[in-house]
């Protein structure tokens, strides 16, 4: 079993600083977890703590049943692959991929036959002799994998793999990232700040910021239904609209308009998020309509987005690439009350 | 001699200012002056050196410069000083004393760099920040405590250790002076390039499951290969150059002498008026001369003092 | 030459070259072993001390406590007894001609001044001008050069340069064939005391102007590498912006080069201040040109006297300090940059 738990994980360097604010977090054996995070939210450290190169200052992180903080790094079981690679650069392709095996003391026939086996699936094969200064980004990335698959470890650790890869390449290396995790058939926990790379891959996503979980769920669960106002913001682009409200039983009254709420909920003060796309030219069903003065229209073919001005308040519409708007127009947009949220101004937290 | 490296064109194009005229005018004066000084520069040692080559009687009447005009040349100079002087003797002198003082910092150094590079233990900085400073301790500090203990302690003097009968005993004090001395820089040296190495070569290498050990002789001396060759180059030279420790710890002894003792001796007992010290000057400048142009890359290294990356 | 006496050498050179490195790593292997029967968390506590240990062992016993029995030695007579300042009494004795006073003028007047200014121009101004050449690594290399000799040599090489004839006779000296081409009487460089005796100033920048010549290229070497560590886009901007070569140096390139002139200023000036090879070789001393380095070799050797000899040495020592204080924080400055 390489399930993975994180429970009450915290990571203190002084009094003052603690980076990773009791973290619990089940990641299901097999499974494609993201932890996804702007920088400086713990996501790497929690990584860390599971690699075992940083200490666990309070809780447990268990691999299957067992209980791992004491267990050295080499003992753990694990493979990680590094933002930068690490790949030791005196050494070929096949004895980078060697390692870890002879740090093992496996036969050599054993190493041999892994090595080649994972040069096989990764299409290291015409490399193995050559030096990482003779290869590509992306072939180096791949030796770095390499050298992690070597080691048919429980877990594989990805710290951000695909941040020095230019866009192309990691769209590509995205997919084949995938492809390599449904082949391999165990646990992924891959950490990026990127929530495009978090969307497309996870099987889950856990959102941290500042140390703290904010949420745990699929990409759909996250993107539908986010837990507080910074998952909402964090997931999609572009980014939610958030809208100052103030609630009365089943009415939001914008600076601009007003909408109407699916379900009824107590007076206040409220922030009101809905989507880009949660905006059409077509008017809404309810009456809720915004009178959007546009600033600027982007069009990319495929969408055209409006920017512009509600009330006082600055509002993104996503709408039919055959809408014609021109800056400095009054556009009237629908908004669909089904897909609105609405968080509490203080708290965060999400009603609905 | 190192040829003319390759300087991008475009790094130079972009150090000139737009016009051409006055690039040009530039360029014309830029290099007279360049060349001018380099020449200049130069003339010191082409001096001494035709003046080697020159017979005797010759160069007590006449410059250098007149060297062409008739044509004079000799090795006499050269033939003499290695009959007469110990200067055989001194060159692999020098040898013997070279080698294992620049062999032994080294390693001990290397050893002790990586523990202050990437170990953690208590007042480490602290330690490291003394080392440096003791860098510009003025040796003649130290000697007269260790010229005593030597002696009177341990009755380590030249003529009791050639005594033995134990063949190069009497470089002993010499070698583990030199090494005292030679430490700081070593360490500090290395030190700088062992902390440059990226740091998550070490992580990985502590997953894979690598100890201390294997981290050192497999990962970190291997990519250190050209800053201990920089040190090696760098300690070399200035122990085959040292006059003063040598002076102090080994005297001047022919059986002992390394060439820069031998050398001085020349010049304080014969003095300006004898063929034998230019000849003897460049015979003993030739080993470091060898050794730092083929090796100059490694040298300036040593200079920039494990602050150059790759 | 007796070689099969030499060649009694060659067996113990063997053994240390490779003995030593094999010995130390058996020690550092055995070391490790030994730190692997402790439990897990007592193994990086013991183990630097194993990797540090013998190299603390060698310095602390060849330079941080001999320093210290020097200063001590320094109270001390020839006896062992105690005797205060003396030693260093009679250092300062006799202004401004006795004592140490003419070895402080030299060091803290001329050689602290003119050697480290000189080499630090000359370093410059060759960098900044090699730079503009494509054969750049080869005049950098002869101007590198006399730092691959010994002092002895280049004392040798530069007592020939200054060397001397009576007026009307023929000068083989360099510098004197220039000075009499210009139909100047020939000058006896190193001995004489020109503008006066009370501050030779001619004679100590002869010795000077041979140390110069010898350093300029090290000088010259990390002044280059901190040229080029400048974004050659910034030069550009600033000749975009109208700006001409000087002034591209004096307002660009010069203060961004300033951490790195200040570290090689005042490397040069712990080396102005501890300065003898070139003084040993060339004078000995004389003609007023003693140095503290000097000055203190003579009083252990020539003079016997252990006492005077420390307090010299400690002088050195206190005048190195704070400059040595000073060169380290710059260093970590311009460290901490990169």
């Amino acid at each position: 079993m390489s399930s993975v738990t994180y429970d009450h994980v915290v990571k203190r360097y002084t009094a003052d600083v603690t980076v990773v604010k009791d973290l619990n977090v089940d990641i299901k054996d097999k499974e494609f977890m993201v932890l996804v995070g702007p920088s400086g939210c713990g996501k790497s450290t929690a990584l860390r703590m599971l690699a075992g190169l940083e200490t666990i200052t309070e809780g447990q992180i268990r691999i299957g049943d067992r209980v791992v903080n004491n267990v050295a790094a080499k003992d753990r079981d694990i493979a990680m692959v590094f933002q930068s690679y690490a790949l030791y650069p005196h050494m070929s392709v096949f004895d980078n991929m060697a390692f870890p095996l002879q740090m093992a003391h496996m036969k050599k026939d054993e190493i041999d036959r892994r090595v080649k086996n994972a040069s096989k699936i990764l299409g290291l094969d015409p490399f193995l002799k050559r030096k990482p200064r003779a290869l590509s980004g992306g072939q180096r990335q791949r030796v770095a994998l390499g050298r992690a698959i070597v080691r048919s470890p429980k877990v594989f650790l990805l710290d951000e793999p695909l941040s020095n890869l230019d866009a192309k390449l990691r769209g590509q290396t995205r997919i084949e990232l995938q492809k390599l995790h449904r082949e391999l058939e165990t646990t992924f926990i891959y950490v990026t700040h990127d929530q495009v790379e978090a969307m497309t891959m996870g099987d889950r996503i856990a959102i941290m910021n500042a140390g703290i979980l904010q949420q745990v769920g699929t990409p759909g669960d996250v993107y539908d239904h986010p837990a507080n106002l910074f998952v909402a913001g964090f997931i999609g682009t572009p980014t939610m609209n958030f809208v100052p409200v103030t609630t009365t039983d089943s009415t939001a009254k914008a600076s601009g308009f007003e909408a109407r709420l699916p379900q009824s909920v107590p007076a206040g003060k409220r922030t009101l998020g809905f989507r880009p796309e949660a905006l059409t030219d077509k008017p809404s069903a309810d009456g809720s309509t915004l009178n959007m003065k546009v600033d600027v229209v982007e069009r990319l073919g495929s969408d055209q987005y409006l920017y512009g001005q509600v009330g006082s308040d600055q509002v993104t519409a996503r709408v039919d690439p055959r809408m014609k708007v021109a800056p400095g127009d009054t556009a009237q947009l629908g908004l669909d009350t089904r897909s609105i949220h609405l968080f509490d101004a203080e708290t965060e937290a999400a009603f609905f | 001699m190192t040829v003319a490296a390759a300087a991008q064109p475009s790094a130079v194009a972009a150090r000139f200012s737009p016009g051409w005229i006055s690039q040009l005018l530039q360029r014309y004066i830029l290099h007279i002056v360049v060349i001018g000084l380099t020449v200049g520069w130069t003339l010191p040692t082409i001096g001494l050196l035709v003046s080697s080559f020159r017979p005797f009687a010759l160069t007590k009447t006449s410059g250098w410069w007149t060297v062409l005009t008739p044509l004079q040349f000799t090795f006499q100079n050269y033939t003499d000083v290695l009959a007469q002087s110990n200067l055989g003797q001194a060159f692999f002198n020098s040898f013997m004393v070279s080698i294992p003082a620049t062999v032994i910092p080294v390693t001990i150094g290397a050893f002790a760099a990586y523990a202050f590079a990437w170990m953690k233990f208590p007042a480490r900085n602290w330690i490291f920040l003394a080392l440096v400073g003791l860098l510009a301790v003025p040796l003649q500090l130290t000697f007269i405590p260790v010229l005593s203990f030597y002696v009177n302690q341990l009755h380590w003097t030249t003529s009791n250790l050639e005594a033995t009968g134990i063949p190069g005993l009497p470089w002993v004090p010499l070698w583990l002076a030199h090494a005292g001395y030679g430490l700081p820089f070593s360490i500090y040296l290395l030190a700088n390039f062992f902390r440059a190495l990226p740091s998550d070569l070490f992580e990985s290498a502590e997953i894979d499951g690598a100890g201390t050990l294997t981290v050192f002789f497999r990962i970190i001396l291997p990519l250190s290969v050209p800053a201990i060759a920089s040190l090696v180059i760098f300690q070399f030279l200035w122990v085959w150059n040292d006059l003063l420790v040598a002076l102090i710890y080994v005297g001047g002894a022919p059986e002992v002498a390394p060439l820069t003792v031998n050398l001085a001796d020349l010049t304080t007992s014969l003095g300006q008026g004898s063929n034998l010290l230019t000849s003897a000057a460049f015979f003993s400048m030739v080993v470091p001369l060898i050794v730092f142009l083929s090796l100059q890359r490694y040298f300036v290294r040593g200079i920039l003092a494990g602050s150059v990356k790759g | 030459m007796d070689f099969s006496v030499l060649l009694q050498d060659i067996p113990t050179l063997l053994v240390v070259i490779l003995g030593v490195p094999a010995i130390l790593a058996a020690y550092i292997v055995g070391g490790e072993f030994l730190v692997r029967r402790l439990p897990d968390k007592n193994r990086p506590q013991v183990r630097p001390w194993i990797w540090v240990g013998p190299a603390l062992i060698l310095v602390t016993g060849y330079l941080l406590l001999p320093a210290l029995g020097t200063i001590q030695q320094s109270f001390q007579n020839n006896e062992g007894v105690w005797v205060g300042f003396n030693n260093y009494a009679s250092q300062f004795a006799d202004f401004p001609t006795g004592g140490a006073w003419i070895a402080i003028r030299n060091n803290v007047i001329f050689w602290l001044i003119f050697y480290t200014l000189f080499t630090l121009a000359f370093g410059l101004v060759l960098a900044v001008l090699f730079d503009r050449v494509r054969y750049e690594s080869a005049v950098k290399s002869l101007i590198f050069m006399p730092m691959a000799i010994s002092s002895v040599a280049l004392g040798i090489i530069w007592i020939f340069m200054y060397s001397y004839a009576p007026p009307g006779e023929t000068q083989i000296g360099t510098l004197n064939a220039i000075v009499t081409f210009f139909h100047h009487d020939p000058v006896v460089w190193l001995q004489d005391q020109w503008p006066s005796e009370n501050f030779n100033l001619l004679n100590n920048l002869a010795l000077i102007g041979a140390a110069i010549w010898g350093i300029t290229g090290f000088a010259m070497v990390i002044l280059s590498a901190a040229l080029k560590g400048i974004p050659g886009e910034l030069l550009e901007a600033a000749r975009v912006d109208g700006a001409g070569e000087f002034t591209v140096f004096q307002r660009v390139i010069f203060p961004l080069m300033m951490p790195t002139i200040v570290v090689v200023g005042t490397t040069l000036v712990i080396f102005a201040l501890k300065a003898f090879d070139v003084v040993y070789v060339m004078t000995s001393g004389n003609y007023n040109t003693d140095v503290l380095a000097f000055r203190m070799y003579h009083q252990l050797y020539t003079a016997g006297n252990n006492g005077h000899a420390s307090a010299v040495a400690v002088i050195l020592l206190i005048a190195v300090v704070p400059v040595l204080i000073f060169n380290l924080r710059q260093f970590r400055a311009v460290e901490a940059r990169r």
